[in-house]
């Protein structure tokens, strides 16, 4: 884990080092003093060797660098400042498109081929096919414009974080609906679950107590996917509903070059992944006792 | 053939496939044509989808930008097949130790949200449409070439490669000449779900402004620059709503044409 967040890094600034242009490239050219003393504060002016050892040595210290645009402030601050929004974002789109999938999913499984289940099916296909982006204009022009329900943008009321939520969570929720539907048809044809009904269980015993566990499964291993789609889905969210948050930086930081922020930006999104694929593979040993970590 | 939906999808595809392809010839206006006097126009008769801010013709632009977003859809896919196939089929056939550590690799390299890398590399190496191409087929290999190495695995210690080993052909020749042609099938149907994928993260990406660049535009930068002119003062829906509904209805198609493949496939 940490080799791969090495390669990450070790990557990325020679990646960024390679680049043509530097950070301060104008089109008013600075005076050579002043251009030189910005270069000697971002150690621009050492050796590439010693630059890439500050910059991994800032990073064991979780030090991500200063921020090349930002001229006043450090990526840390920058992140800080942000991060929370968007990580509050995606832990709610999360578990909301958990919880709603889940459910969906089980009730359209336990009335197979009934209206529920094709109505459901269709709107969860719609879900799946629709760009996040168009998703969140459609909605914006909707609740916010037609229908003035929800405040156009910002972040922190109630009212401002449904349509971001929901938006974001759509295309997962519908996406594991459809997963648990098919997992769950699976299960409940299994014997066992006819033991379960043969002993006089009630259907709602039989699905919450015996199918459940066993047919989630494969939700639980969608959830690392989910997390890296969400994180990449919460920038767009960001943009439309003109959300704080790192993906909104993390953008600017792209279109204005600022490396440092970018890369750290990067390394924080990888560095998440990868710890959260390492809890749903602990998660999933809890859930299925035959595997083993 | 029976699959309806898929046929719908395929006849959806061919349909914007031709339009995109005669462009040039039925646009009902010139791409960079502006009529100031036009300028916010509804849609109407005169211009079916509307007109943008200079008054040019929305429903133009929307065929220019179908041009661009299935370029880069076709052109993804096609780097992506020849990186996935390459890679899957070499780990599959030389297995051990090399396939090992090649799909440790590729299972390393899923876990990673590669989207970000694409942007690193188009905030580096600049945003030109080429890399673009490039950075999005060489984020989608990963899926084919662990179909490709596992459809090979099976296939490698059948008779028929045993035959062409005894007459002496190289593994090269071998992957090429007698295992590729057999992984056809799954290599087209997986192809045919990658161009969709691809073309969503073009959307994405150049929705975000990291994409494709003026004065090209495709349905993501489109709906991008449609975004803009959505205010509480006053809401000019249609320059979102038909290029974020041209691509939906597009990715739509392309989904259940590629499902509908795979369905045919495995029965």
């Amino acid at each position: 884990m940490a080799i791969v967040l090495l390669i990450i890094a070790t990557a990325s600034f020679f990646l960024m080092r390679f680049a043509p242009g530097g950070p301060f490239d104008k089109e008013r050219t600075l005076p050579e003093a002043i251009e030189k003393n910005l270069r000697a504060k971002y150690h621009l002016d050492r050796p590439l060797a010693v630059q890439y050892i500050i910059y991994m040595g800032g990073l064991i210290r979780g030090d991500l660098g200063p921020s090349f645009k930002y001229r006043n402030r450090s990526v840390n601050t920058i992140i800080a400042q942000s991060f929370p929004i968007s990580l509050t974002l995606g832990i709610y789109a999360l578990s909301l498109a958990f919880i709603v999938g889940v459910s969906a999913g089980t009730f359209a499984a336990v009335n197979k081929h009934s209206a529920l289940d094709y109505t459901t099916m269709s709107i969860t296909l719609l879900g799946i096919s629709l760009p996040n982006f168009f998703l969140g204009l459609i909605l914006l022009l909707l609740f916010c414009f037609e229908l003035p329900l929800f405040p156009a943008a910002g972040w922190g009321r109630p009212g401002q974080m449904v349509l971001p939520i929901l938006t974001l969570a759509a295309p997962f929720t519908a996406y594991i609906a459809r997963l648990m539907r098919a997992s769950m048809l699976d299960v409940l044809s299994q014997p066992y679950i006819r033991t379960a009904r043969a002993k006089g269980l009630s259907e709602f015993q039989v699905v919450s107590r015996h199918a459940l566990k066993n047919a989630i499964t494969p939700i639980v291993s969608f959830m690392g996917p989910a997390a890296a789609a969400v994180l990449t889905g919460s920038i767009v969210i960001e943009k439309i509903f003109a959300i704080p948050g790192l993906g909104t930086h993390f953008v600017n930081a792209a279109l204005n070059r600022d490396y440092t922020l970018v890369m750290g930006t990067v390394l924080l999104y990888s560095f998440l992944l990868v710890l959260f694929n390492l809890a749903v593979d602990i998660a999933y040993s809890f859930i299925d006792p035959r595997v083993r970590l | 053939m029976e699959n309806k939906p898929a046929m719908a999808g395929w006849a959806f595809v061919v349909f914007i496939g031709i339009i995109v392809l005669l462009t040039p010839v039925i646009a009902p206006y010139s791409y960079e044509e502006q009529n100031l006097e036009e300028q916010y126009q509804g849609p109407s008769l005169k211009h079916w989808m509307g007109t943008d801010s200079k008054g040019r013709d929305l429903m133009t632009r929307v065929m220019y930008g179908g041009r661009i977003s299935l370029a880069v859809g076709l052109a993804g896919a096609a780097v992506s097949l020849i990186i996935g196939v390459t890679y899957g089929s070499i780990a599959g056939f030389k297995g051990g130790r090399t396939d090992n550590i090649m799909m440790r690799a590729v299972d390393i390299l899923y876990g990673l949200p590669f989207i970000f890398f694409v942007i690193l590399v188009m905030t580096v190496v600049g945003r030109s449409i080429y890399v673009l191409f490039i950075a999005l087929g060489a984020v989608q290999w990963l899926t084919m070439a662990r179909i490709v190495r596992g459809q090979t695995i099976m296939l490698k210690e059948r008779e028929f490669v045993e035959a062409a080993r005894a007459l002496g052909a190289s593994n090269a020749r071998i992957i090429v000449y007698h295992l590729l042609p057999n992984l056809i099938g799954p290599i087209i149907v997986y192809a045919t779900l990658t161009i969709p994928s691809v073309m969503l993260e073009e959307a994405f990406l150049s929705f975000l402004g990291l994409g494709v660049q003026p004065p090209a535009s495709s349905w993501g930068s489109l709906a991008a620059d449609g975004m803009i002119h959505i205010t509480p003062v006053k809401t000019d829906w249609w320059l979102v709503v038909f290029p974020g509904m041209t691509l939906a209805a597009t990715l739509f198609a392309l989904n259940l044409l590629g499902d509908g493949l795979r369905d045919a496939l495995e029965t």
